[in-house]
């Protein structure tokens, strides 16, 4: 999570498909929606607040591209190339004894360079607790949504109401 | 969307509501240490003390201490790296071909079975270096540049591919497990009270808020985590299997291995879990989130499990006599009548009959019993490794250098020590860590939860007719 600055309303809900169903009568209402924070996964939320959909696959996809190719590349130039040695009369470059390793690095580059980019793409990492919440509770029982009054053209006063109309127990302001 | 058929229980019972899902399993984590942890820490420090002077002793000493001899060159080492190996099968089992199937049961016991996994592969690794004699020397299974005119590792070799599935598996287990704690422990950071513990679970909960955005891409990478693990973990275990299939030894010389040492491994993972989570719940009062149900439906996998591997001693028997081989003949016969009987017999009732009276109901759903199957199939599961390696070493194709084996007390001692390794970190992970994954049950505790724990009447009434509100359904994902 980056650095936050400015102010906003924080509208806090008790419930997950209660805040699922404000965000789409917010939005049409013409209210900016930062983001919703909330306990667990919410499906269909993300889709809600108009984010694209995540491309972390791509990204997945290429680490294991690039971990089979370094297993193929390490083990035909090892037994192949740079000492070739025959095993069991098999030929030195023997691809179907390759495929367990190839594999196992395949899906060992795809694990942690995807899990590297979810981190990154997150601003995720040891140090980040430090920055500031709109609202603790958010971990726990209670679904968070921040409204960035510098971003938003209607007054304070109309997203307050229309936060209370779709369902929020709470509304509080919170200047970083 | 949220209706459950009546005909199954809830998942989760109590009627919990996000905050008691948080308190219940916070509890344990935030609270000081209680008498029977610190008993039961002690206890497995003193196992672990005792195993470690066996296996200092071991490594000084050298193999020679192993009650090994020149037939029988394997015995209670590989029997304990494959019997714990396979162990470590059931925690990513449960957590990734589980997820894919969206068995949302699996939500309440995930956290402590790959957490048992993971150190289940420590424990498996252990006996790797172990069995090495010279474990400063584990570094040569690598592919690294060396001063023998760099001769590298033989690609061809079961034993190398193994180096690179376990290590793969430990890796990706840990990530995977790692990933699913880092919400909990936000949870934990804020609540934490103390400095010390705000600063760790800070630390590690690297800065999680909880973003629609975050928890989007977060339900993704789980997904293809998911995707990732389930083929690795039956080729983990497949290529175990490999390390003895790839021989020319009457006995392991056979094709059924992989699907047998697979179905085997998550057979007496899912007995280790049964154990484990039995005595969980009762400590840390977790019966509405581990209830009857779910040791059921762990029981029905034992069930299902345990008939494969019996069908495979079956198939395996069959196969050694119609083949016509008389050295396989052999080798099968002597496992049932030679001097290692009692070992296949044992193997054969634990695994085999034992696992059958779980068809009765009034017995799966008994805890003292699943308790005490649990262990069984566990001593079976180790006979049967047992049976593999020994019985197939110890008569091989001269009878002039038929031998038996006899462990020593470093056999013994080092096997200790990977028990008092196991518990010491599962014991470590209990009290410091949350052992139930509270963001995945709260997800699933709507659906779920005797009682709905909403205020809002409006969508509550919605909820309970089973129709979702026309203008947006999350559900049609």
């Amino acid at each position: 999570m980056a650095e936050l600055s400015g102010k906003y309303l924080v509208g806090v809900y008790d419930d997950d498909d209660t805040v699922l169903h404000a965000v789409p009568k917010l939005r049409k209402a013409g209210v900016k929606i930062k983001e919703v924070y909330s306990p667990f996964p919410i499906h269909g939320l993300d889709e809600a607040l108009g984010h694209p959909r995540t491309r972390i696959g791509i990204a997945a996809f290429m680490f294991g591209v690039t971990g089979c190719c370094v297993a193929l590349t390490l083990m035909i130039w090892t037994m192949g190339i740079d000492w070739p040695m025959i095993v069991g009369g098999k030929d030195p470059i023997s691809i179907p004894n390759y495929i367990p390793i190839t594999f196992e690095l395949t899906v060992l580059f795809t694990a942690f360079g995807m899990v590297t980019t979810f981190f990154i793409s997150n601003g995720l990492g040891p140090g980040t607790h430090f920055h500031p919440r709109f609202d603790v509770r958010s971990t726990d029982n209670k679904f968070v949504m921040a409204i960035d009054l510098g971003r938003n053209s209607m007054s304070e006063d109309e997203i307050s109401r229309a936060l209370k109309d779709s369902g929020a127990e709470e509304v509080n302001i919170k200047q970083f | 969307m949220h209706v459950t058929s009546p005909v199954r229980e809830p998942l989760i019972q109590g009627g919990k509501t996000y905050a008691d899902v948080t308190e219940d399993i916070c509890r344990h984590v935030e609270g000081a240490p209680t008498k029977e942890w610190k008993i039961a820490f002690g206890l497995s420090l003193i196992v672990l003390a005792y195993g470690s002077v066996c296996l200092a002793w071991t490594w000084w000493e050298g193999l020679g201490v192993w009650g090994l001899n020149k037939t029988v060159g394997w015995a209670w080492d590989i029997t304990n790296f494959v019997w714990w190996v396979g162990i470590g099968h059931a925690g990513t089992l449960i957590s990734a071909i589980l997820l894919l199937f969206r068995q949302k049961w699996r939500t309440s016991i995930n956290r402590a079975a790959e957490a048992m996994t993971i150190f289940a592969v420590i424990c498996a690794a252990s006996f790797i270096l172990m069995h090495m004699g010279r474990p400063w020397m584990a570094y040569w299974a690598l592919p690294l540049p060396n001063a023998f005119g760099s001769l590298w590792v033989n690609f061809n070799s079961p034993l190398v591919w193994d180096v690179f599935a376990i290590s793969t598996y430990f890796s990706v287990s840990l990530v995977f497990w790692y990933i699913g704690l880092i919400p909990d422990l936000a949870t934990i950071r804020d609540r934490a009270t103390s400095k010390i513990s705000k600063l760790m679970y800070g630390t590690f909960a690297m800065g999680w808020d909880g973003s629609a955005k975050t928890w989007a891409r977060y339900e993704y990478i789980s997904l293809i985590l998911a995707g990732l693990s389930t083929p690795l973990v039956l080729s983990v275990h497949t290529i175990v299997s490999m390390d003895f299939a790839t021989s020319v030894i009457p006995g392991w010389h056979t094709t059924i291995f992989p699907p047998y040492f697979v179905a085997g491994a998550i057979f007496s993972g899912f007995a280790m879990v049964q154990n484990l989570m039995l005595i969980t719940r009762v400590v840390y009062k977790l019966e509405d989130y581990i209830t009857l149900e779910h040791i059921e439906t762990m029981n029905k996998v034992i069930t299902l499990t345990g008939s494969v591997v019996g069908v495979a001693y079956i198939t395996e028997f069959f196969i050694a006599w119609y083949s016509g081989v008389e050295y396989e003949y052999y080798a099968f016969f002597n496992r049932m009548t030679g001097p290692y009987w009692w070992a296949y017999w044992a193997m054969m009732t634990c695994n085999v009959i034992s696992p059958q009276l779980f068809w009765s109901r009034k017995l799966r759903r008994s805890i003292t019993f699943t308790f005490f199957i649990s262990v069984v199939v566990n001593i079976g599961m180790w006979f049967e490794r047992f049976v593999i390696i020994v019985t197939s070493l110890h008569r091989d194709y001269i009878p002039s250098s038929w031998a038996m084996f006899s462990p020593t007390r470093y056999d013994i001692g080092d096997y200790i020590f990977s028990f008092g390794l196991f518990f010491t970190l599962f014991l470590l992970f209990s009290k410091y860590l949350p052992v139930v994954n509270m963001a995945e049950v709260k997800a699933v505790i709507r659906s779920t939860s005797a009682n709905l724990p909403t205020k809002i009447a409006g969508v509550a009434k919605v909820r309970q007719r089973g129709t979702a509100e026309p203008a947006f359904d999350k559900d049609k994902e």
